[in-house]
């Protein structure tokens, strides 16, 4: 009966909970919802994630008092990077004065793109998400700013072909995709399989299941099939045991190239030195050796300001591309403030910013990240803004740029992404936007 | 005294039938149905009209809490059927809601297949063909989802003839991993998109939208209509309201003694007449029916889009499991009391623990609440398993007696 009893009053407070949860904004803030995993198999990448953009989102606080005099708040909702999770915390805080929101998982992006027009919630998938809402007219609220996962594919591929002495050396090499088996691991295959018909390489695509400790088979298929490249599609705790694998069977660590979410310190470090010269994509510069980074340190961190031992994590592959998603956001908010002569923006304000975002080379140094990251341009039919993409090689301390910006083949990606993006819109009623 | 038969006479033999015999019962079902039909979604409109509620809250309620719970429900259900009335154990429900999901899925686009060929360029052209019109009515296509998983449901019960307990288990865990591998592998399965994630195209019934959206021109304006919360919640409301009565129906009937018998000693019901290989394959077939519409609804409306592999994995078999336990093996009643139980604790604890710290002073933040939320979910499980190990089905009786006795201790 006292169970009972406390079942029945567990479940009125929640419903009396639910009612009363504050759908209020307070005056001159301005609210972000930051979907974490600090727990789980992902969260050695999803904590230096999220650092960076709470981070940043605080420094903006401290030493500006704001974006345009209007304080930023967020607040943290823990997905674990399951999707149920993810969708219920969109939910909850999406009545708060959300505008814009960093699923920081593709399965999340998926669910939230046909909610995301309804809401006027625009959807911020800075280098992971859905490839083809690229396409504006047919995604309006999405961005995948600066670059996309089969810009990427196509720009490895180049890489792969300029290591090899040109793209006609690629006929009969053999290329391995190690993916993580969801919907982000997926998302290269389609461009591979195409440039594979194009230059005649031979790819082998081995899955890697949910949360990716098990990869025993993976590997012993790499070895009967002794790829000449191996590309790397994982994310958390997969990463590691991917590279662990790969030098247990004396891979050349030089020949495998991870995406830019498995190119960070927490990947390569359980590895030790026998890591050293794997390589991975990226689309900024690693390092805190920038003004703004270490300005971050000193007024957050050395002022005691920070998140309880955050401070190992500034200037980490993934806290940085953490404060890109934030700088983005803020850079947005202050286009859309200037734009509608607003303090707070709302949905649609912030949906323009984003559009219109134009972060030149002078405003990247003016941020105090000269040489960060090339300029970042979106238009309404556009939201890639076409970022080229860098690779990265660990020496063993440190992540180091080891080529010229790479530009995507861009004339194969973008026919995909609008052949892609129309199918989308034909079978969900869309009518594409003009653009 | 308030639950007292005393007073209550049958004069027919269709009264002396009837699911409620007690008064108290029938009114007491009437009022949560009047509640679940008419004041909540009234309420919460009226709440949201009086500026009582923002809006977005009532589409959290909504499509977080209120409709996730009725689809767990609904999965609860089917297993309680095979697990608490046939004693199969089965570890494979959230396979079977992925049949029911996939199924809802292909039928909605009209179960396309690809053909390919080679342009004159030596490019790869793919054409997706249809080989029935697209259904686009949401009701129909979660019949159809039950239906097909049913046949799935009864493939994979076959073994449960030879071998029994933990064995079986074993064997609906083989159909649990089997069935997700399609998922994610079988391109066919997801229309060959590149994510292998599917997703619902626009429905609708009676001209309301259900899912997706839909444009017309209004005052010569175009004005797009997204689909009322109100609405996915009534349909599945109603969905499952009356598949729990064809369930009770069927348990307290010749099927569901057949059920009961082969689950509390096999040999003496087949002495007695019972047909194992009939009853338990039928147990199979509605309890994987009701699964597949589980998973058809958690498409439909609940999600609307989703991952295979990722939204029915073994996770999710394990909790509809704990659902049925927890609530109360065969009994009807305990698949809702399980389902809520296990839906609501979680997202309570969520929302309370920030809160209750920020009454001391202490911080919590979201990655706190996710450990807490382990260590309280798994205590809780234990505790109750220990002090009420027949669910909370259980509870809710002990709880009827007492109100008829009451005042008097017996």
């Amino acid at each position: 009966m006292r169970l009972k009893g406390l079942t029945l009053g567990l479940a009125a407070a929640v419903a009396a909970t639910g009612i009363a949860a504050p759908a209020v904004q307070a005056a001159d803030t301005q609210y972000f919802p930051l979907f974490t995993y600090r727990t789980g198999p992902y969260a050695p990448n999803g904590i230096p994630s999220a650092n960076g953009i709470a981070d940043y989102f605080n420094y903006v606080n401290l030493k500006h008092g704001g974006v345009g005099g209007v304080k930023l708040v967020w607040e943290e909702c823990e997905t674990g990077y399951n999707t149920k999770k993810g969708v219920e915390c969109y939910e909850r805080l999406k009545g708060k004065g959300t505008t814009v929101v960093f699923p920081y998982s593709t399965g999340i992006t998926y669910k939230l793109i046909p909610n995301a027009d309804k809401d006027k919630v625009s959807i911020l998938t800075v280098g992971y998400g859905r490839t083809d809402a690229s396409d504006g007219r047919v995604f309006p609220w999405t961005f995948t700013t600066p670059t996309t996962y089969w810009s990427q594919a196509s720009a490895f591929i180049k890489y792969i072909g300029a290591q090899e002495g040109g793209m006609d050396k690629l006929k009969g090499k053999k290329i391995a995709l190690i993916y993580h088996n969801s919907a982000y691991g997926k998302e290269p295959i389609r461009t591979l399989e195409l440039l594979a018909r194009k230059l005649g390489y031979k790819l082998t695509n081995l899955a890697v299941n949910h949360p990716g400790q098990e990869q025993k088979a993976t590997w012993l298929q790499i070895r009967r099939e002794r790829p000449d490249w191996i590309l790397l599609w994982g994310w958390g705790v997969m990463n590691q045991v991917s590279i662990k694998e790969a030098t247990n069977i004396g891979f050349k660590m030089d020949r495998m190239i991870g995406v830019w979410w498995s190119g960070a310190e927490q990947d390569v470090v359980p590895t030790g030195d026998a890591a050293k010269g794997y390589k991975a994509g990226t689309f900024h510069a690693a390092g805190s050796d920038f003004p703004l980074i270490k300005d971050i340190k000193k007024v957050v961190y050395d002022a005691g300001k920070g998140i309880p031992g955050g401070d190992k994590y500034v200037g980490q592959v993934l806290w940085n591309r953490g404060m890109v998603n934030a700088i983005f956001a803020t850079e947005a908010m202050r286009a859309a403030q200037k734009k509608y002569g607003v303090k707070v923006v709302n949905g649609e304000q912030m949906r323009w910013g984003l559009e219109n975002l134009n972060i030149t080379a002078e405003r990247w140094a003016e941020l105090g990240l000269k040489g960060f990251m090339q300029p970042v341009k979106n238009t309404c039919a556009d939201h890639e803004g076409n970022g080229p993409v860098l690779i990265q090689q660990w020496d063993g301390k440190k992540w180091n740029i080891v080529s010229d910006f790479i530009t995507p083949m861009r004339e194969v990606v973008r026919p995909l992404i609008e052949k892609s993006a129309a199918a989308y819109a034909k079978k969900n009623n869309i009518t594409p936007r003009k653009c | 005294m308030f639950y007292r038969e005393a007073g209550q006479f049958y004069t027919s033999y269709a009264k002396d039938q009837g699911i409620f015999q007690l008064r108290q019962d029938k009114y007491g079902l009437w009022g949560i149905l009047f509640i679940a039909f008419i004041v909540v979604p009234v309420g919460l409109y009226l709440m949201v009209q009086g500026g009582l509620m923002a809006a977005s809250t009532k589409d959290y309620l909504y499509n977080s809490i209120f409709l996730l719970l009725l689809v767990n429900s609904m999965a609860a259900l089917g297993l309680n059927i095979l697990t608490g009335y046939c004693g199969q154990i089965s570890l494979g429900t959230a396979a079977f809601m992925g049949v029911g999901a996939f199924t809802a899925f292909k039928f909605s686009t009209g179960l396309n297949y690809r053909i390919q060929h080679e342009d004159d360029a030596g490019e790869l052209v793919s054409q997706l063909v249809p080989l029935l019109p697209a259904i686009d009515n949401p009701i129909l296509l979660v019949l159809i989802a039950g239906a097909v998983t049913a046949v799935v449901g009864v493939i994979f019960g076959l073994p449960s003839l030879r071998i029994k307990g933990f064995y079986l288990a074993v064997a609906t865990l083989a159909a649990q991993f089997f069935l997700v591998w399609c998922f994610s592998r079988v391109e066919w399965l997801y229309d060959y998109v590149s994510s292998s994630t599917i997703q619902i195209p626009p429905l609708k019934l009676f001209g309301l939208v259900v899912t997706g959206s839909e444009t017309v021109m209004r005052d010569g304006q175009q004005v797009t209509i997204y689909p009322a919360a109100e609405t996915k919640y009534l349909i599945c409301l109603s969905l499952v309201v009356f598949f729990a009565f064809v369930a009770k129906n069927l348990v307290r009937g010749r099927i569901g003694r057949a059920w009961m018998a082969i689950r509390d000693m096999d040999i003496a019901a087949q002495l007695i007449g019972i047909r194992p290989l009939a009853t338990k394959l039928l147990a199979f077939a509605v309890s994987s029916f009701f699964c597949g519409m589980a998973g058809a609804m958690s498409l439909i409306f609940y999600l609307g889009a989703l991952e295979g592999a990722e939204a029915f994995n073994i996770n999710e078999s394990f909790s509809v499991l704990f659902m049925v336990i927890i609530g109360g093996l065969g009994s009807i009643t305990g698949s809702f009391l399980g389902a809520a139980f296990i839906t609501l604790i979680p997202i309570f604890l969520v929302v309370v623990l920030p809160w209750l710290g920020g009454q001391f002073g202490i911080p919590v933040d979201a990655a706190m609440v996710e450990h807490i939320q382990f260590m309280v979910f798994g205590s809780l499980i234990i505790i109750f398993l220990i002090m009420e190990p027949l669910g909370l089905a259980r509870l809710w009786q002990i709880g009827k007696e007492r109100l008829r006795q009451w005042p008097f201790p017996y």
